[in-house]
């Protein structure tokens, strides 16, 4: 090794890229001079804004100072990533401020694009769409369910890929629990819009909650692709020329990537990076990486794909820098907990070759999700939890 | 018969479900009614998937077409 350390810098502070700065900062030591670059400056554990929506959790145990979570010998830059100078090797910043690097970890994450479907909201309006996508989003739903007395309820997705696939299902399952334990919920008629034939993207998940939805009377609208909402009017239309009434809607918004990657030209149609999907390297970009929510892997966009990606990356990364052959390659190995209300949940857990096998819902996952909640913090940043399983696994 | 002239072809080849059937909903979206479009997918789930939709959303699925080791089907955006 030469006594000038490798400069890496991450894109994004979320779960892949402070787990991504952190093990290269604890197995390279002096070696490296890793920065992270976030806008906020603040992590979000953004599985917790469902909770927030159905007020069975507040927002303040969802968000903590980036800094606090980053090893002292990772560099925190506060600011925004506006273009990556790829000729240059260059990530230029919001402020002004430029930080050439030797290796690049791109994990922006993923955009909300409400605006793309005419007439819905941010939010910001009940009448033409809530979300719980971001906190302000689940607080205002909050409100909105707190002062729900009966009436059409509508679920669904405005656009594929989101953030965390589960998610509109388990909100659909605990909404429906939830106006049955306050004695409303034969006031309620609820639906659940589908942009596929089925209530979930993974078949084998669809085949186990839909006999739910159909156990608790929840409707399904499938091959519901939304094209524009009419808050006046209370109506969601559909691209297959449908048209569904409400008094509360609820919409995953559409998503597309971060402006820095569209910005930069290397982004697809939809924003997304190109990515090799073993190595995780950006295509056509040498020393380049991507993970998490960025990338545009035939993957569930969430935390634990993140989580399951930032071992690999990190050891790439570290045996290039080393001077060795990079060993790890990523399978598409994802772990997530689908909540289906009434305090039982069951787990998915899936790679590119194996489809998941979700156990009958219990008790037992929903416990188990309830303490990943509270011990993610102290866990998954700082690589403490399954990376050695995921090494082993991953590495091939 | 004769040769069916498509306008604007997507190779959705390796993408899994729903890729293929989401990047044909994308394609119809964004061209003029009379577009012929044709979608190529080696997912298994396609075969079925993207009939359903057509049927569904009353387009025109003017021809499914095996190949090797994936199907091309054209549709014609009929409305």
């Amino acid at each position: 090794m030469s006594g000038v350390p490798a400069r890496v810098v991450v894109v994004g502070g979320g779960v892949g890229g402070t787990l991504v700065a952190n093990l290269l900062s604890r197995d390279l030591g002096r070696d490296v001079r890793v920065t992270v670059v976030d806008p906020t400056g603040m992590h979000s554990y953004q599985p917790g804004f469902l909770y927030v929506a159905l007020g069975e959790a507040s927002g303040r145990w969802l968000f903590r100072d980036e800094r606090e979570l980053l090893r002292g010998d990772v560099d925190l830059a506060v600011d925004g990533a506006e273009t990556i100078d790829r000729d240059g090797g260059v990530v230029r910043l919001e402020s002004g401020a430029s930080l050439p690097y030797d290796y690049l970890v791109l994990a922006p994450g993923a955009r909300l694009v409400p605006e793309q479907v005419p007439g819905m909201s941010n939010g910001e309006s009940g009448a033409g769409g809530h979300h719980f996508y971001s906190l302000e989003g689940a607080i205002r739903l909050r409100e909105a369910v707190r002062q729900f007395r009966g009436g059409r309820i509508l679920v669904g997705i405005a656009g594929i890929p989101y953030k965390c696939p589960p998610a509109p299902i388990e909100f659909v399952l605990m909404l429906e629990d939830h106006l049955r334990r306050r004695g409303i919920r034969k006031k309620a008629d609820i639906k659940f819009l589908s942009p596929l034939n089925r209530a979930f993207t993974v078949e084998s998940a669809s085949k186990l909650v839909q006999p739910i939805m159909d156990r608790r009377g929840i409707g399904l609208e499938t091959f519901f692709n939304v094209e524009t909402v009419d808050p006046s009017a209370g109506v969601v239309t559909s691209l297959e020329g449908e048209k569904a009434e409400y008094d509360l809607l609820v919409l995953v918004p559409p998503h597309r990537g971060q402006r820095v990657v569209e910005d930069s030209g290397l982004g697809d149609a939809g924003g997304w990076l190109p990515t090799d999907r073993s190595t995780l390297e950006v295509e056509g970009c040498e020393r380049v990486f991507a993970m998490g929510d960025a990338t545009n892997l035939p993957i569930s966009k969430s935390g634990s794909t993140a989580h399951f990606e930032a071992p690999v990356v990190a050891s790439r990364i570290a045996s290039m820098i080393r001077g060795t052959a990079p060993a790890s390659s990523y399978g598409g190995r994802v772990m997530c907990f689908l909540e289906v209300g009434g305090r039982k949940a069951t787990v998915l857990r899936f790679d590119y070759e194996h489809p998941p096998v979700p156990p009958k819902p219990s008790a037992v996952w929903h416990t188990a999700k309830w303490m990943f909640n509270r011990l993610y913090w102290v866990t998954v940043p700082q690589g403490r939890i399954p990376e050695r399983a995921v090494r082993k696994e991953e590495t091939q | 018969m004769g040769v069916i002239q498509v306008d604007r072809e997507i190779d959705a080849r390796g993408m899994a479900c729903p890729g293929p059937l989401m990047a044909l909903i994308g394609a119809i979206r964004e061209e003029q009614v009379g577009t012929v479009i044709a979608v190529l997918s080696s997912d298994a789930g396609s075969r079925t998937d993207i009939p359903a939709w057509t049927t569904k959303a009353k387009q025109e699925l003017v021809d499914v077409e095996d190949a090797d080791g994936y199907v091309r089907f054209v549709v014609r955006k009929a409305r």
